[in-house]
């Protein structure tokens, strides 16, 4: 049969999850990243990354908003989907997820971001005119008191709930793994440290994503790039993926170390069909080039534009890395038959409902929503500061 | 009879609901089957398989399985002696038409007979998001097609590659048991198919099922025992080799 090598289950020749639940682990993941890139201001008062604050939470939300899409997508019947909310089956990992999510949007990130801007808010509301204006008055959400007080209580509920976002966001993209990790049948999937990869690798996409976004915004703009808070995200990056790294290298060598019945069978396909995307992409182009760029910017002292140029290229490189890492993980799981005889091919589609064009839209569709947000809701801080001035 | 164009248009498309209706039939009644009575499992004679597929085709016959999917599948094992544990397997179109004549002479060759092994502690529903697969209380492992999203995460953690998505109904699919059948007191298309009695559907509950004896008497295991899936398709003969 075309695309098999040796046995495969004949159930187990079509792969089940496709290119669309590869984004979805990377789409949560950015969305834990970014959040947590925001924290470090917030909550550990790390003042050097507080020009990316309100741009992180922005892009969360952007990603966020997006993130349930390829599941939908993805579903046999996706007008079903509601019923995982109506009637969830309590052992079900999966179950959890419209919890979780809504969880984390309204309670931790919504929230989060409406009691930082409420004050620009109120007085956008006063300041704009026509259909604009009526949208921040619904943003109001009939509370135009921004008096001292009242701003110290957003202040302090707002620290309140990144401190509950912490551990939130540790457990939106901990659950993603958990799905993954839970499967027994799988041993590819099948371990305790999946949800613990998967969070670390979230947060090196999350600040990697949040720093590229940040640069290419503030170049865009016109602006100087504020290499105070780039050097100390980038720091943060390279120590974070320090750790994410040592930890998939546990997970490696333990399997190879272990050599249990299914090593063979996976063994072969790293060596094969996942060569590209493990070795060269994930390991080698993914992550070492990027630490090795990130070590050195932290051992020499270099000029800024060659930094900046290096953290361009380690920020795009660890995003490539982990998007490798979910493509490994999701197709990778599905490449070889649970008989550990045989191996398939994964043909991904090109305009179909779970092809490669709807993939690239929805990798794109975060940053249409984050163009918007960033309009209605504008990080930068001369901007922040002009608003108000305009209002009053 | 005298109907004008504009009420023909309105009865139309309601016609057609109708019709659908009717083809689709109401579910048969079993009003003497009493689901707390049974425990059903099926044995699995590998020393009697020959390979011919004749359950494959019944069962594909019966539960209209679309082409390319398998609610039961037979493989055919060649162990050479000097690789015990990397046996070469073949299952061509799920052994629907039987199998090619082998050519090796060296080592020895086996069929065995594949289907959803209806765990009592099944992953498969473990993980299904809204529970629309579940284990009945006669011990069979069902899907209300009608509930399922198609999330597909069941197919996933299926250790034995039982269950697919049909392709039409965009929906889980596998083995029942013949469910239509067993609740009348018929036995599964597979079993009633089967030239040699290799497949012996049993009701674990029953004192009278031959099930007990044999299973006192004969070396008896279950497919991936590590998986602790509580299995109850049980293999006569199983070789080690089998996965």
């Amino acid at each position: 049969m075309s695309g098999v090598e040796g046995y495969m289950y004949p159930n187990e020749i079509t792969l089940y999850w496709s290119v669309l639940i590869v984004l979805y682990p990377f789409i949560t993941g950015l969305v834990a990243g970014a959040f947590i890139l925001a924290s470090l201001e917030r909550v550990f008062r790390v003042e050097a990354v507080k020009p990316t604050y309100r741009l992180a939470l922005l892009t969360a939300l952007s990603f966020l908003l997006v993130a349930p899409l390829p599941l939908v997508l993805h579903l046999g019947h996706p007008f079903r989907s509601p019923e995982m909310y109506f009637t969830p089956h309590s052992t079900s990992a999966m179950a959890m997820f419209g919890y979780v999510y809504l969880w984390y949007l309204m309670a931790v990130l919504v929230l989060e971001i409406w009691l930082d801007y409420r004050r620009e808010i109120v007085l956008l509301s006063q300041s704009s005119k026509g259909l604009l204006r009526l949208v921040y008055k619904v943003m109001t959400l009939g509370s135009s008191n921004i008096s001292e007080h009242s701003l110290a209580i957003d202040e302090r509920v707002g620290w309140i709930v990144t401190l509950v976002g912490i551990p939130s966001a540790f457990l939106l993209h901990g659950y993603v793994g958990f799905i993954f990790g839970s499967i027994k049948a799988n041993p590819w999937w099948s371990s305790p440290l999946i949800p613990v990869v998967f969070i670390f690798s979230a947060m090196v996409s999350g600040i990697a994503g949040v720093m590229l976004i940040y640069m290419a915004t503030t170049k865009m703009r016109g602006g100087k790039i504020d290499m105070r808070c780039v050097d100390a995200t980038a720091m943060y990056l390279f120590y974070i993926f320090i750790i994410d790294f040592s930890l998939e290298m546990l997970d490696l060598i333990h399997r190879i170390y272990e050599a249990d019945e299914s090593f063979r069978s996976l063994n072969f396909m790293a060596h094969t069909q996942l060569f590209f995307s493990q070795i060269v992409l994930q390991i080698c182009l993914g992550t070492l080039v990027p630490l090795v760029l990130l070590f050195l910017t932290q051992v020499v002292k270099l000029p800024e534009i060659a930094r900046k140029y290096m953290y361009v290229i380690s920020g795009s490189l660890a995003l490539i890395s982990v998007f490798a890492m979910r493509w490994n993980v999701v197709i990778g799981g599905q490449l070889f038959s649970k008989s550990f005889l045989g191996y398939t091919t994964y043909k991904m589609e090109l305009v179909t409902r779970e092809g490669l064009l709807v993939a690239i839209a929805l990798t794109l569709l975060p940053l249409l929503f984050l163009w918007v947000l960033v309009k209605l809701l504008p990080p930068w801080p001369e901007k922040s500061a002009h608003s108000p001035a305009a209002a009053d | 009879m005298n109907i004008s164009r504009r009420k023909m248009l309105i009865l139309l498309p309601a016609a057609a609901v109708a019709w659908e209706s009717v083809l689709a039939g109401t579910p048969e009644a079993s009003p003497n089957y009493k689901m707390t009575d049974h425990w059903w499992g099926m044995l699995i004679d590998v020393s009697k398989c020959i390979g011919c597929g004749n359950c494959v085709r019944a069962c594909q016959t019966e539960n209209d399985v679309p082409d390319g999917y398998f609610r039961t599948w037979v493989e055919r094992y060649h162990v050479d002696d000097t690789h015990l544990e990397n046996p070469t397997v073949i299952s061509p179109d799920g052994g629907k038409e039987g199998f090619p004549i082998a050519k090796e002479d060296a080592g020895k060759y086996f069929f065995v007979p594949k289907m959803c092994n209806h765990c009592s502690d099944s992953p498969c529903t473990q993980v299904c998001p809204v529970g629309a697969t579940f284990i009945g209380p006669d011990g069979v492992v069902l899907i209300d097609q009608k509930y399922c999203l198609g999330c597909a995460y069941c197919v996933q953690a299926c250790p034995y590659g039982c269950r697919y998505i049909h392709p039409t109904k965009a929906v889980a699919d596998k083995c029942t048991l013949c469910y239509h059948r067993i609740t009348k007191g018929l036995t599964t298309a597979c079993c009633e198919s089967c030239p040699t009695g290799a497949r012996q559907l049993a009701d674990l509950k029953n004192p009278n099922d031959p099930i007990h004896e044999f299973l006192k008497t004969h070396n008896v295991q279950v497919l991936k025992p590590q998986m602790a899936t509580g299995a109850k398709a049980f293999y006569n003969d199983l070789d080690g080799s089998v996965r």
